[in-house]
């Protein structure tokens, strides 16, 4: 790599030639503030705060877009800097709705945190507010432009690795804000409901819909049974709401906690996992069998479900017709379990805990009530969830560990790995290469599908049977490959997307880290690492189709994968939306 | 200033899509078209609204977020339909401090649309102007070519009964 030696606050670093200020500050161990700049996808220069002094230079320049070169003398913390940085926060607090009490980031917002290190006066400046709006027209995601600072995170986020682009800059100069083509609601537009434009905000101005006071209120009420199952990634998140570093497995603090709230039932959905597998492997190998629909395309994630639908609508019949491990506890819980315990389906209040904002639109989907009503009532984000364990002044930290009620307390590591990127790709194959087979997988281990790529793919030859597959995150790159494959570039059999980049552990419910946390921390395969090695040191059985408490289920209920059964209650169907 | 969204239903023909698409066509992979297509878009239909756009998103491969983005940032560009009555009060020094102001206040509450819209019907459409050079004459406002001059605001009911 090519080095240039720059001086920063009067030391010397060498640092790479192609960086910026702002990288090459990190050498120095310093944070230069910022509230727009996101690597790769937001490198804009537009909030101001990173202004530095480079020798030579006119003025201060933004360092987040301004490019070292040798001998470069740059200064950081300068009193004219400070001050020119305070006036800039205290200018945009000047079109700030100022109600931090209650404001949903308060002490997450990186604009407060800021403002608090600078010592700025928040009514320095008076006067005319852009007019705003709050926009709660969508089941999953609420828009406060009151808070807005037009850094365009959410933006890039949206457009950048989503490919999908329903906000934008709109209007200019003092009317300039972030909204919809022509003011159109979000619930109107093809919002996914991914909820990446939140975990890229910097402040209060996105956020999901808040379903905690439903839950609260259904275990307040004594004629109901609320039960509750949490997804793969959420045990390894949920840790960081609580001062854990990334990469925390908090499974067991996690049980202790729910528990504590008063479920019923607190499960893993590791256990639906197994069973998605079970139905999905078995309709991949009749559908390569018997000259199905091929490729077919994995169903778990509901961002992407509405992505194909307003996007690729002539590709719904690719969509595997499982149910997603959420829906698919819901249906079982409140047909098998109910009918088992003497339970009226209409008495449960069946929640999840997901890393996902799109899962609120999920519950509420047509197809998604296997017992006549929804399969799932509330879908709570892992925010949500730590919202829940504070406000019932539970001390998560000294908690001791406990386990999963049963019988779905168990789940293998195939249905650990859902949460991450290729990890149901993963899941599926192991099931699969031994029902085609017939004999003993001994490698489960399927590495060509693992890590953080953009597209990845592999060719397995299972017995006679060659099967293509691809996987990918972030809907921009499902994008990407789903044009290659109608086009013809690219042949596949299998494809898994996840509607998040890098999978469910990055997912738009997980909780918030700063801009410079997701700059230069590799928080996808930190997080991921957790169900990885679940999967490896932790979990009994690595294969869905080993699990104990779902050949249970299949003796008892539903006969056998794809049984008829097995469609009425953990199948569903799909729209085509179209744009 | 904030763009008005149109009520006015989109009478868009099949020839003038034609057309458009044409322009599409004719852009297709110049980078930075954006402007010219919105540009001859205009030219075709007279105005903006989601119809076009989404004819120019869809074509263009572009959010239409980032295309009504464009659309609204520049004044060139109008999300309205001229009426058939088309008013516009000019808001220049001269006329404004003898008046235009409250001439434009009551004509928009004549016709019941602020500066910046159309009448629901088509038939009206209000616009508050910069200097149009007339300013011997203020305060002016034109109703399609015809100009006023040296008016009060007692001036417009009489004015807009010319056009009823």
């Amino acid at each position: 790599m090519d080095m240039v030696n720059v001086t920063i606050n009067g030391r010397e670093y060498s640092v790479p030639a192609n960086s910026t200020v702002l990288e090459a500050a990190r050498y120095a161990n310093i944070d230069i503030p910022t509230l727009c700049y996101l690597k790769d996808i937001n490198e804009i220069g537009a909030c101001r705060l990173c202004l530095v002094e480079v020798e030579g230079a006119r003025g201060l320049v933004t360092a987040c877009v301004y490019p070292v070169n040798e001998g470069m003398k740059i200064r950081t913390n300068t009193p004219a800097i400070t001050e020119t940085r305070k006036m800039n926060l205290q200018l945009l607090l000047s079109n700030h709705d100022k109600k931090c009490l209650s404001c949903v980031r308060s002490t997450t917002c990186e604009l407060q945190k800021l403002c608090n290190e600078y010592g700025v006066d928040e009514n320095y400046f008076g006067g005319a507010k852009t007019e705003s709006t709050i926009d709660d027209s969508s089941v999953a995601i609420i828009r406060d432009n009151s808070k807005c600072v037009l850094c365009r995170r959410c933006v890039a986020a949206c457009n950048k690795n989503q490919g999908v682009g329903v906000i934008g800059a709109n209007d200019r100069g003092f009317d300039t804000h972030i909204g919809s083509a022509y003011e159109i609601k979000l619930a109107d537009t093809t919002c996914i409901n991914c909820g990446q434009c939140i975990v890229a905000c910097p402040v209060g101005a996105l956020y999901e819909r808040d379903d905690t006071d439903k839950v609260f209120a259904a275990i307040a009420d004594p004629t109901k049974h609320v039960a509750i199952c949490t997804a793969p990634s959420v045990r390894a998140t949920l840790g960081e709401c609580f001062g854990y570093e990334p990469g925390t497995d908090v499974e067991g603090k996690m049980v202790s906690a729910l528990k504590a709230l008063g479920f019923d039932g607190v499960y893993d959905m590791n256990v639906s996992a197994d069973l998605t597998i079970m139905e999905e492997a078995t309709e991949f190998l009749d559908r390569v069998k018997n000259g199905g629909k091929l490729p077919m395309i994995t169903s778990c994630s509901p961002g992407w479900i509405k992505f194909c639908e307003h996007y690729f609508p002539e590709m719904t019949e690719n969509l595997s017709t499982c149910k997603s491990p959420q829906q698919m506890f819901g249906a079982l819980y409140k047909t098998y379990y109910c009918e088992k315990n003497g339970l009226d389906p209409k008495d449960v209040v069946f929640v999840s805990a997901i890393p996902c904002t799109a899962k609120k639109f999920e519950v509420q989907r047509d197809g998604q009530s296997a017992a006549g009503v929804p399969d799932v009532d509330v879908a709570i984000t892992t925010r949500e969830v730590a919202r829940m364990i504070e406000k019932a002044g539970i001390d998560f930290r000294a908690l001791p560990d406990s386990v999963y009620d049963q019988p779905f307390g168990f789940g293998s590591g195939a249905g650990a790995i859902f949460g991450a990127t290729g990890g149901v790709m993963e899941a599926a194959l192991r099931t699969a290469a031994e029902v085609i087979t017939g004999e003993k997988l001994e490698k489960v281990d399927f590495d060509d599908v693992r890590g953080t790529d953009a597209i990845k793919r592999a060719t397995y030859t299972l017995g006679d049977t060659t099967i293509r597959v691809a996987v990918t995150s972030g809907t921009a790159n499902a994008k990407e490959l789903l044009r290659r494959v109608q086009s013809g570039e690219e042949q596949v059999d299998f494809i898994e997307v996840m509607a998040c980049p890098g999978g469910c552990v990055n997912g738009g419910g997980q909780p918030y880290q700063p801009a410079v946390v997701r700059n230069n921390v590799d928080l996808k395969s930190k997080r991921a690492a957790v169900l990885y090695h679940a999967d490896k040191e932790l979990l009994d059985i690595r294969k869905s189709h080993e699990n104990s408490a779902v050949k249970a289920l299949y003796d008892e209920y539903f006969g056998e994968p794809g049984s008829h059964k097995a469609h009425e209650v953990l199948h569903t169907h799909y729209v085509k939306r179209g744009m | 200033m904030k763009k008005k969204l149109t009520t006015v239903m989109f009478r868009g023909t099949r020839d003038q899509e034609e057309q458009l698409r044409a322009v599409i066509e004719e852009y297709r992979g110049v980078p930075g078209a954006m402007m010219p297509i919105l540009q001859k878009a205009q030219e075709i239909y007279g105005y903006l609204p989601v119809e076009v756009l989404r004819i120019v998103a869809e074509g263009t491969d572009t959010p239409l977020e980032e295309v009504y983005g464009v659309a609204s940032f520049y004044s060139q560009f109008s999300l309205n339909p001229k009426g058939s009555v088309a008013i516009a009060v000019c808001l220049g020094t001269a006329c404004y401090v003898k008046g235009s102001g409250d001439i434009l206040d009551r004509i928009s509450e004549k016709i019941g649309i602020g500066p910046g819209a159309t009448s629901p019907d088509g038939k009206y459409s209000l616009e508050a102007t910069r200097c149009i050079g007339a300013c011997g004459l203020a305060p002016v406002l034109t109703v399609n070519d015809t100009v006023y001059g040296r008016l009060t605001k007692d001036d417009v009911d009489g004015i807009l009964e010319q056009y009823q």
